[in-house]
């Protein structure tokens, strides 16, 4: 008997006992300092209005490790978590294992949220996890140095670099000698793969692999965008750029060491700290275009909220999601902690553009933000470390990019076996 | 030890008994290490995935054929051998320099002993961390020094530059292993009879000749076995590197490979096959040393 | 001259072993974004890293584990060391070279040889995620050259003490227990320290067998160690923590370093 039907007829069974008394769920958000704050007080609102009882699971920091260990409890049939937070790259990996949620979101419910996250987490036709806070990459620039210089906010890339030249030339004769141009998170980890696919999409090279499965890795639009960046390297872009993940491109920026940075929305609340030497004089906006005709494209982040099939009470680990992810909720944690929310209709929240008046100006962005291909299901890892590690190399100089993106391109079809992945 | 024929009786329980007291850590043995190492080439003949063990189909050689026609495979195999080599070859030459200067009697001789020490003792992950933190492109000591010295016009991107993070993992590594092999060869040293210098000294040797002449060819033996610790600590490489350049293939270890293979990308089987590479290489290497080198590894027969 | 240069030469040595040290823990009481610009000591030294080391980590917790998972380790193997030990350095039979042989190739391969081979077994046994796990597979870092050392020391015991004993009659449990481990003391010290430092630096395995941060060691704490967000990479407390677990190290070496050269030169010396 397979594990799968297994796991169903163990929740069936299970189904019977709940329907009275107090019940208890498990969940499994993040564990990190205030986000696991936040996400203790939202389960406990839930189980007070309901009368149920929530506890939450401990789970690896490490976003690795967090889902090596849902795929060895799912793989096993575990029922030890009911509800789990998982990575926008992940319906694909643990999709399988998690309850389809259309019955319990009915079709006005679903439009409710941003359509680009539905998309990325409906499976096969099945939704398999509902958008809880939302991350897209964006550009941050140094409002005050650009004024200096009459530049505008740059609109692509090829002007980004431009306007970058004209501030480091002159800041540079002004014995400003650490100032550097742009940087992004250019460590071989998955920050690079997204970093990647916004260059390459915003030329209009694709995502990588298409919807249909097929790799598009290698195409001219591709190399071009790959080859553009690689050739900011050592003049607009500090080397130093190949071993930053968020935080060291953060570190440069908010030093002030930065004109240009590319990174999450988490980084303006940060930027703008009591203690930030650049506090007042960062600016935010859309990635830039790859070209006059190209499009503006930034990664889509964030996490969602699945249930599991083997859990007890899927019922109820529905409803708990629902309360999560409902309005209120997502307003709250806006409000408190500057979640962005993945309800398109929050983005025009007078109390919420109040306390974050910088989300105004996200909602168009994560409108149209881009996913990582997940058709690639639990071999995204090996896809992300094949796109990374081609794009490191012709970063660092090591072969030009036609070339590691053909070799990529090859190990990916070869992976892909002939698109069914 | 071992005493005259007359008493075989004797002997014959004492053997027993001797196999009695080497029963619990043949066990351990065989639990910790033979089993495990067995599975492990088990599931290189396998396409194990992590999430499932049980579900694993024997796929023959088919692992092996993926891990060696893939380029990342072969860069990790370059880059660990040239790791092993250039870092145990550095570690010899200074780790003699060191020796010598121990060698010699000064005051506060043993406190300079202690702190060589130091390092060896510091965890592979914090002495990684500490050297990552020196070797930061904005704010790190390094780059600072050398462009306040002039030396360097603009701060170099030590861990991110491939080239260059070889060679900062050489580094590291250098500073952590060298007290090793400086002490092996002080203890050495300490055994050499005064009286050859002695005669050399009335031959008129200088220093230097007297080092390539007696020193050298008589701390040859330990030095070569020290060697041949240091270098397969070297081959089976991982922590520096996984904290120092965090993963990416052009700087990749094989036991990062492999490891990467079994959880990141959830493929036991060919992790499996990576690993088993790995100790096949290592077990070929370490033959073709002792057998150019002419090292005997006497296991005490004496 | 000779001695200028000589001195310099010491000091060149002591300079560069000794100066990460110093680095890190200039950088760990440097606070804020004054970490963001190198100088040669902290104009405004602060303890706040050392505090919130523990307050924002369970980096207490990771010290115990990785105290108890040492000992665990140092015991078990010289307990399955001294017995090994007595057999192989004090009796003569069949197969011994063999045996030797085979822990020192044990001693050699590689962890990752093993590793998926102890995942296996790690989860067969319902020990993934604990501290236990980690002990078990330690042991093949320890376990070989445990052995090979006390069976170096074991050697060099006088032979007229055992025969002392066997006319006597007593057994060899008894010439173990009661003749030869009051004379190992030293031996035993030495021993178990360098298990202690290799069960104490264990980096692969404690990464793969655990997988919360209340079950981490302090090498996978310090390697993992994240800030108040899940993106934020705080240097200062990386120091803090470095220096930490690295103070009790150098007062073991600083005391005990003339038992560790005996041990190292022991083991790769005679071996």
């Amino acid at each position: 008997m397979s594990k799968v039907l297994m796991g169903r007829m163990l929740a069936v069974m299970a189904l019977v006992p709940t329907v009275a008394g107090a019940a208890r769920l498990n969940l499994a958000c993040g564990s990190v300092g205030q986000e696991q704050e936040l996400c203790r007080q939202g389960a406990e609102a839930w189980a007070r209005q309901t009368g149920n009882e929530v506890s939450l699971v401990s789970v690896p920091t490490d976003a690795g490790q967090q889902l090596t260990m849902f795929q060895q409890l799912l793989a096993a049939g575990g029922r030890d978590i009911d509800v789990f937070r998982i990575d926008v790259v992940w319906p694909g990996i643990v999709g399988p294992f998690f309850i389809d949620l259309r019955p319990y979101f009915p079709e006005s419910d679903r439009a409710a949220f941003f359509p680009a996250l539905m998309r990325n987490n409906t499976v096969d036709g099945r939704l398999v996890a509902i958008p809880w806070f939302m991350d897209a990459g964006l550009l941050y620039y140094r409002k005050d140095l650009l004024e200096k210089y009459h530049q505008r906010p740059p609109e692509t890339w090829q002007a980004l670099a431009g306007t970058a030249k004209v501030v480091l030339e002159g800041e540079r004769r002004a014995g400003q000698a650490r100032l550097t141009g742009f940087v992004f998170q250019g460590k071989a980890y998955e920050g690079l793969t997204c970093n990647a696919l916004e260059w390459v999409d915003s030329f209009g090279g694709g995502t990588f692999v298409d919807a249909q499965g097929q790799v598009t890795l290698d195409n001219p639009r591709a190399v071009e965008a790959v080859s553009f960046i690689a050739s900011l390297m050592g003049n607009v872009v500090p080397r130093g750029v190949l071993s930053y993940e968020e935080e060291g491109a953060r570190g440069v920026f908010q030093s002030g060491n930065a004109v240009f940075m590319r990174n999450w929305p988490y980084a303006w609340a940060l930027a703008n700290s009591a203690e930030s030497p650049v506090r007042g004089k960062v600016g935010v906006m859309a990635l830039p275009r790859g070209g006059p005709d190209g499009r503006s494209v930034g990664t889509l982040g964030g996490w969602q909220l699945g249930v599991s099939r083997f859990s007890a009470q899927p019922e109820l680990a529905v409803q708990l999601v629902k309360y999560l992810t409902s309005a209120e909720e997502q307003k709250r944690r806006a409000l408190v902690a500057s979640f962005n929310p993945t309800r398109v209709a929050l983005y025009r929240d007078p109390d919420i553009l109040r306390a974050n008046p910088f989300m105004g100006s996200l909602e168009e962005t994560f409108a149209s933000a881009v996913a990582r291909p997940t058709v690639t299901g639990a071999k995204y890892n090996q896809v992300s470390a094949d796109i990374r590690n081609a794009v490191h190399a012709t970063l660092s100089g090591r072969g030009a990019a036609q070339e590691s993106l053909q070799k990529a391109h090859q190990k990916l079809v070869r992976l892909s076996r002939g698109g069914r992945w | 030890m071992a005493r005259p024929r007359e008493t075989s009786l004797l002997a014959r329980q004492r053997a027993r008994a001797a196999w009695v007291f080497m029963l619990p850590t043949l066990v351990g043995m065989a639990l910790v290490a033979g089993w495990p190492l067995a599975r492990t080439v088990g599931f290189a003949f396998t396409d194990a995935r992590l999430t499932d063990l049980s579900a694993a189909r024997f796929v023959g050689l088919g692992s092996f054929v993926s891990v060696l026609e893939d380029p990342d495979w072969w860069t990790a195999v370059g880059t660990t051998v040239r790791f092993a080599f250039v870092s145990v070859l550095l570690e010899s030459v200074l780790g003699m320099g060191i020796a010598l200067v121990l060698h010699r009697r000064f005051a506060g001789r043993g406190l300079v002993r202690a702190a060589v020490l130091v390092p060896w003792a510091v965890p592979t992950v914090v002495s990684a961390k500490m050297w990552a933190w020196m070797f930061h492109d904005v704010y790190g000591v390094i780059n600072a020094v050398l462009m306040w010295l002039g030396l360097l016009a603009e701060p170099l991107a030590w861990t991110a530059e491939p080239s260059l993070a070889f060679w900062a993992v050489v580094m590291v590594d250098v500073w952590k292993a060298t007290p090793f092999m400086a002490l092996l060869l002080l203890a050495a040293l300490q055994l050499l009879p005064e009286d050859v210098y002695e005669a050399a000294r009335l031959d008129g040797a200088g220093p230097v000749r007297s080092f390539f002449r007696i020193t050298l060819p008589l701390v040859k033996g330990p030095l070569m076995v020290a060697a041949l610790f240091r270098l397969l600590d070297a081959l089976r490489v991982f922590d520096v590197f996984y904290v120092l350049t965090g993963g990416g293939s052009e700087t990749q270890p094989m036991a990062g490979y492999a490891r990467q293979w079994m959880f990141e990308f959830q493929e036991l089987g060919v992790g499996s096959a990576a690993a088993t590479l790995l100790v096949l290489l290592i077990a070929l290497l370490t033959a073709v040393y002792l057998v150019l080198g002419r090292v005997r590894l006497d296991v005490g027969e004496s | 001259m000779r001695r200028v240069a000589f001195a310099g030469l010491v000091g060149l040595v002591l300079l560069y072993t000794l100066f990460p040290f110093y680095w890190a823990i200039a950088s760990s009481l440097t606070t804020g974004s004054a970490l963001f610009a190198p100088r040669p000591w902290p104009a405004h030294p602060a303890w706040s890293n050392y505090t919130q080391v523990f307050a924002q980590q369970p980096f207490a917790r990771n010290i115990l584990n990785s105290v108890l998972v040492a000992s665990g380790v140092v015991g078990l193997s010289l307990v399955l060391g001294v017995t090994a030990a007595h057999a192989l350095g004090r009796v003569a039979f069949r197969g011994r070279r063999t045996l030797l042989l085979a822990l020192l190739g044990v001693s050699m391969f590689p962890q990752v040889a093993v590793l998926s081979g102890m995942f296996e077994l790690v989860r067969g046994l319902g020990l993934y995620n604990s501290l236990p796990a980690l002990v078990l597979s330690s042991l093949v870092l320890t376990l070989p050259f445990t052995v090979w050392l006390l069976t170096t020391f074991m050697r060099e015991l006088p032979v007229e003490l055992e025969e002392a004993a066997v006319v006597d009659g007593a057994t060899p449990w008894v010439v173990l227990t009661r003749v030869f481990l009051p004379l190992l003391g030293p031996a035993l010290v030495t021993t178990g320290l360098l298990a202690f430092i290799a069960a104490w630096n264990e980096f692969l395995f404690a990464l793969t067998f655990t997988l919360t941060d209340a079950k981490r060691t302090v090498p996978v704490a310090i390697a993992l160690l994240s800030g108040g967000s899940a993106y934020e990479l705080p240097w200062g407390l990386i120091m803090a923590a470095s220096v930490i677990v690295t103070v009790p190290l150098v007062l073991l070496v600083l005391v005990l370093q003339r038992r560790i050269v005996a041990g190292l030169t022991a083991g790769a010396l005679k071996g």
